[in-house]
């Protein structure tokens, strides 16, 4: 499968949205090179807006400029747009009800090499907590480009989070985004992964391991993190009885948690819930860092077979 | 402005006193100290500064205005109430279930706020947002706000502060209501903010300092500000918290605390007597 950079989908559709809505404006702190804003940047120097090393000013002063009729993107890393700015976002942005899209980039363990104090692993169960913010968390470039062309056209917070590394593609270009549907990527019978963002990779290669077992799993794309999409969860939960939640992410809060919420309440299975349990980071190449925290393919299918031996 | 015109304010003022003194008493709840603190400056706003259509609150080409000290509700629902933006029957619902007028200002429950705020710091980033955005839509729409004197102590201001000042808004208008009282005591003694005019100064924003219970001298500092031509305009005002009350007046009890029944009497005498 061919890799592509989902930042760099990002920079690109802004650049396309850019020449379509006049009324688009794109914040940064200090980091555009990195999140890919400075595409944006070279052709719309008027609409860009570089905040320098000053977070929560730019996201109160995104909700200042949306709150002038402006579809306002402002992007940073996930850990000082979200951890470092969180109350920002709950008042300026939230509860303002600011038109304003809130892009991370090198969210979780995939930042890699500069460790625990860059590693994002707490911004879904942030944001996750707040009304009127919807999150999408894109597996691949096309998903991302669409996430971000549904965030332009819909009033309202968003927050996307993205990784740094590039991903396998995954969808076609005739892919089609819908907010609060979770794309099916692999239909299966015995168990269900559900993943998000660069762990869909990994819980695709695990059904295969998996399948290798005469194990049926099917795979969830949760891109759709905020509104939940119940119905694919309440569905799978019924066909396969089993599930297996991977995230970039803390246990706590995210997306584990989000199905959890719901189907202890609507029809509880035996679930698995992996991702990073109480514990930061570390710095260390992604690879080694999923080895290091058992999120690879073998140790997500390892706790589909463990789920599945319970009496 | 001639006699005739002041004397007009200060009534408008007083009675602005009264309603917030009212308001804060009959919810038994509320921020009196810094409400009355900012009265002239609101009414002069309110009344004779600002480009604003009670009817149509959400005019595009309208001016903005932020209460960044959003603790100091109380005085924005009166003066926009006495302005004509809502009726001044909701003003006793004032933090009461259902009441359209939030502890602090929510722009979306209450027609004439322009930004919710609550949180310190915010309010000032807003504020300088809505400047740049109108300024992306050439707009000539000017944008108002105030900070508190304690709520300077948030780095958030300073961030703002030097944003405002390095991309020259020239459209934003800042008051800072310095009564030097906060919470815990005064601001000069628990983190002092001075020299203020030096640090607004060097973040690169045109300094006015006031006394601001004096519509003369607020008239005199916005009029510099419609034509500054290089920098966001910063005026300080010198005030005293819970002024028109004698019993309120400097006194840090009356921050975050409603008057009992006794004291709102009082109060009311007093400022029914000041006529």
């Amino acid at each position: 499968m061919a890799v592509e950079s989902l930042r760099g989908a990002y920079g690109k559709t802004l650049l396309k949205l850019g020449r379509e809505i006049p009324d688009l404006v794109v914040l940064d702190a200090d980091l555009a090179k990195s999140t890919q804003t400075q595409v944006f940047a070279k052709e719309f120097a008027g609409r860009f807006i570089d905040m320098g090393l000053a977070e929560q000013d730019m996201v109160s002063t995104a909700a200042g400029i949306a709150l002038t009729g402006k579809t306002v993107f402002a992007s940073s890393f996930c850990t000082f747009l979200v951890g470092r700015v969180f109350d920002q976002i709950r008042q300026s942005v939230c509860y303002n009800r600011a038109n304003v899209k809130l892009v991370g980039t090198h969210s979780g363990l995939g930042v890699g090499e500069d460790g625990a104090t860059h590693q994002s692993l707490e911004d879904i169960a942030l944001t996750r907590a707040l009304p009127e913010i919807r999150i999408i968390v894109p597996a691949d470039a096309v998903e991302t480009s669409l996430a971000v062309e549904y965030a332009a056209a819909t009033p309202g917070p968003f927050f996307i989070r993205l990784t740094r590394n590039n991903l396998p593609t995954l969808f076609g270009t005739e892919h089609r985004f819908i907010m609060g549907r979770a794309p099916l990527l692999r239909d299966g019978s015995d168990i269900t992964l559900i993943a998000m963002g660069a762990m869909v990779e990994k819980a695709l290669q695990a059904a295969e391991l998996l399948a290798a077992a005469q194990i049926s799993a099917a795979v969830i794309d949760f891109s759709s993190l905020k509104p939940l999409d119940e119905d694919i969860l309440l569905r799978f939960a019924k066909k396969t009885g089993h599930l297996v939640t991977i995230e970039d992410h803390s246990v706590h809060g995210g997306l584990g948690s989000a199905c959890a919420e719901f189907l202890s309440q609507q029809y509880p299975v035996p679930m698995k819930i992996m991702g990073m349990d109480n514990q930061f980071g570390r710095s260390g190449k992604p690879e080694d860092l999923y080895v290091h925290f058992k999120l690879t393919a073998a140790d997500i299918a390892g706790a589909g077979k463990e789920i599945l031996s319970r009496p | 402005m001639n006699e005739q015109e002041l004397a007009d304010l200060s009534e408008i003022a007083r009675q602005i006193r009264i309603m917030i003194i009212q308001m804060i008493g009959r919810s038994a709840s509320g921020h009196p100290g810094g409400s009355l603190s900012a009265v002239e400056i609101l009414t002069w706003l309110y009344f004779r500064e600002m480009n604003i259509d009670p009817q149509n609150p959400g005019r595009p080409d309208r001016d903005r205005f932020v209460l960044s000290k959003g603790h100091a509700a109380p005085v924005l629902y009166a003066t926009l109430a006495k302005r004509g933006f809502f009726s001044s029957e909701i003003l006793s619902s004032l933090r009461q279930v259902g009441s359209s007028l939030q502890g602090h200002p929510h722009r979306l429950d209450t027609p004439g706020v322009d930004a919710s705020t609550g949180s310190l710091g915010q309010g000032l980033s807003m504020a300088a947002g809505m400047a740049m955005g109108l300024k992306l839509s050439q707009n000539p729409a000017c944008v108002y706000a105030m900070i508190g004197d304690g709520e300077s102590q948030e780095g958030q201001i300073w961030e703002a502060a030097m944003t405002a000042g390095f991309r020259q808004l020239t459209d934003l208008c800042v008051f800072l209501d310095y009564n030097d009282l906060q919470i815990d005591g005064r601001v000069s003694d628990i983190k002092d903010i001075q020299p203020l005019r030096d640090k607004w100064q060097s973040f690169r924003w045109r300094v006015h300092e006031i006394n601001g219970h004096d519509f003369r001298e607020i008239a005199a500092a916005l009029a510099e500000f419609r034509h500054e031509k290089e920098k966001p305009t910063m005026i300080i005002a010198r005030t005293v918290k819970g002024k028109g009350v004698s019993f309120m007046e400097n006194n840090v009890n009356f921050h975050g605390q409603a008057p009992n029944a006794q004291e709102m009497a009082t109060a009311l005498t007093e400022l029914n007597h000041g006529r």
